[in-house]
């Protein structure tokens, strides 16, 4: 019944060429289109083939939440932490996520801010992955902190003590941070999509499903009232979320720097950081995005041409950390300080070089590939290279965090660390706590941003009067439609 | 069977037409009307003539809250109530402030946009007078509704039904009460 069509695409007018623009959606489908196609995933019984991955990463999140459980119990003895490494994998995990986190929001806010509309086939899930992955972040700390039961103490709150938290502590600013992260993504994602729940109200047939979406839309009707503030609101989030986003990751960077650790205590880190995280957070979108569009058979939204523009991304973030690890190698040695100095040839040479060249062959050498349109376009080698892109992120935090601690002034205190099977287990089991959610909010939450996508349709929005009265014929038609 | 109109109904397939109508309505002298469409239409708020929403002020003072309540917190706690000598560091100082200032200010800011959004919208809501009508419900599906509500003062059952066909509107009808309002109070959709 949908009679608003894509008549025409957009078209560029450069010196009186016209150059056909890659269309943002395939297939031309009308609005009803849209709808349907993103209620059904909701609809439809999940499949067997859904519910299998579905236990599959339930069950390693079971087996990540037992060894926390026996963490909690017995003591963090249980993991490999010595003296002198006393963060390990739980703080490289814990930086890990956080940066997973970075691209969603940079997807869904610097992307808003700078008029990027191919953002809006992605966002939504972009958005998702954040939350999910600082859910998964925010575990780590809370877990090493020994006895999980006074985590509360790291809010300011009147108490029997009369204390008062450290606020020159960075960790005091991580926890400001990383809870401010979560619950602006939160706020943004929620509102994002409370036009949406209102469409899948509207669209399913189920009474529980609908009931459910009814309250979580929150009677949102599209009257145009409520759409102009709408607007704003949104616009005043992302430009909230661009600068916290940046914040986030440079604050965490200030828990290593404040400290005056050889390899840690380096000004660069903030931007470094920044962008080591929105590198690996693309990945981590590309990764889920690959499949998601595969399973739920979103190529039409999903095109070749959003992929390729994050390989664009990662490319150029790649870049910008492959710049920031000669840097503080030319720093280190440029600095004359003999003990910066040797922690960088320690990494590349020492017990952890193995560590190290991992992270360059696979955050500098693999996205190298991205320079080439064919390959930047072939979706089987992205796969690849998204996994090692995030496997190269994970290997920087750990170069980071445990060369720089296993060798530090004293040679009588060096040591080594492994991990025990505990903090593995509890960090595969993020990846089950993380593929869990996303499994679940692919399925059962508008995973394409309806209303933004039917807002980029060619004839969603009313020309301007000079072009329309041009373009009068590819106008669509107007057909009324029956009362139901 | 003598119910109350609610408002006078009318479906749009096109944008175009769509603001056209709006900006006719608006020009008309009527102000108890709205538009429920699928997405935002660019231009519609301006032709329906909605004042620029004062949202970004709501924001505003809650970014400020956020900040005076973080100078405020970090100043009081360590600058007097607990005056604690860590290294050396000064017991406040702005520039050791700024990230929790930073933070918090971000946080409220958002706070104050979401609540103050959805106290402007009036929602969450659980009910919505049209909410009952076949082409309103499409309204968040493929079709853009246009509604003047019968308490305007302008409103006449024939009048206003002449000036949305006029404008181009399709299937214009009139919406009506329910007889028994209490019989069902699911919500909408």
């Amino acid at each position: 019944m949908a009679t608003v069509t894509t008549a025409h695409h957009p078209t560029m007018h450069v010196d009186g060429l016209r150059h056909e623009r890659e269309p943002l959606v395939l297939g031309e489908p009308t609005l009803h289109d849209i709808t349907a196609k993103i209620a059904h995933i909701a609809e439809d019984k999940p499949t067997p083939k859904y519910l299998l991955a579905l236990s599959f990463t339930a069950a390693i999140a079971a087996w990540g939440v037992g060894c926390i459980l026996y963490t909690i119990l017995t003591g963090i003895g249980v993991w490999g932490l010595n003296n002198p490494i006393g963060w390990g994998w739980d703080i490289t995990n814990f930086v890990f996520w956080i940066g997973i986190g970075h691209a969603g929001t940079l997807i869904s806010a610097i992307l808003f801010l700078f008029r990027q509309k191919w953002r809006t086939a992605i966002n939504r899930s972009a958005e998702a992955m954040t939350i999910f992955a600082v859910i998964c972040a925010g575990l780590f700390p809370l877990i090493h902190v020994g006895r999980i039961w006074f985590a509360y103490w790291l809010i300011p709150y009147p108490n029997q003590m009369q204390m008062w938290t450290n606020f020159r502590s960075p960790l005091e600013w991580d926890v400001f941070a990383v809870s401010t992260y979560l619950t602006v993504s939160l706020i943004f994602w929620f509102l994002g999509m409370v036009p949406d729940l209102a469409s899948l109200r509207d669209f399913v047939k189920n009474k529980v499903a609908k009931r459910i979406y009814s309250l979580f839309s929150l009677g949102w009707s599209g009257s145009m009232r409520h759409w102009h503030h709408y607007e704003m609101a949104y616009l005043i989030l992302a430009g909230l979320s661009t600068p916290l986003v940046l914040s986030v990751h440079s604050v965490v960077s200030l828990d290593f720097t404040a400290g005056i650790l050889p390899g840690w205590h380096t000004t660069i880190f903030p931007p470094y950081f920044v962008a080591g995280a929105i590198f690996s957070g693309f990945a981590m979108v590309m990764t889920l995005l690959v499949i998601a569009r595969e399973v739920l058979d979103l190529k039409e939204y999903v095109t070749l041409k959003h992929l390729e523009n994050m390989n664009k991304i990662i490319l150029a973030t790649g870049m910008m950390v492959g710049y920031a690890y000669a840097m503080e190698f030319f720093i280190a040695q440029y600095s004359g300080n003999p003990y910066e100095a040797f922690v960088f040839i320690n990494r590349a040479t020492g017990d952890y070089a193995w560590a190290y060249w991992t992270m360059v062959l696979c955050n500098v050498v693999s996205p190298q590939v991205f320079w080439s349109r064919r390959l930047r376009r072939n979706v089987p080698l992205m796969f690849i290279i998204s996994i090692l892109v995030n496997i190269g992120m994970w290997f920087e935090r750990f170069t980071i965090i445990a060369t720089s601690l296993h060798h530090d002034f004293l040679p009588a205190s060096w040591g080594y660390y492994t991990p025990t099977w505990v903090e593995v287990s509890i960090f595969a089991g993020t990846f089950g706590i993380f593929l869990t959610l996303f499994l679940l909010f692919a399925k059962y939450i508008p995973v394409i941003a309806i209303a933004e996508v039917k807002a980029i349709l060619p004839a969603a929005q009313p020309h301007h009067h000079a072009h329309a009265a041009a373009h009068a014929p590819e106008h669509p038609q107007v057909q009324p439609t029956q009362t139901a | 069977m003598d119910r109350k109109p609610i408002a006078t109904v009318a479906e749009f397939h096109d944008p175009n037409t769509l603001v056209a109508a709006a900006s006719t309505i608006h020009q008309r002298g009527y102000t108890k009307f709205d538009c429920y469409t699928p997405y935002p239409v660019h231009g519609l708020d301006r032709a329906m003539g909605v004042r620029r929403t004062i949202l970004p002020y709501i924001s505003f003072i809650g970014g400020l809250s956020g900040l005076a309540s973080a100078l405020l917190l970090q100043w009081w706690t360590g600058g007097y109530d607990y005056r604690l000598n860590i290294g050396g560091k000064p017991f406040f100082a702005i520039q050791f402030s700024v990230p929790v200032d930073f933070e918090l200010t971000v946080l409220i800011c958002a706070f104050f946009t979401l609540f103050g959004l959805l106290h402007l919208c009036r929602l969450p809501t659980w009910w919505h007078p049209l909410q009952d009508d076949p082409s309103f419900r499409r309204a968040t599906d493929d079709t853009f509704v246009v509604a003047i509500f019968s308490d305007d003062p302008r409103y006449t059952s024939a009048d206003t039904q002449e000036l949305l066909r006029s404008v181009g509107g399709a299937n214009v009808h009139i919406h009506y009460a329910r007889q028994n309002p209490v019989e069902d109070v699911a919500p909408i959709g």
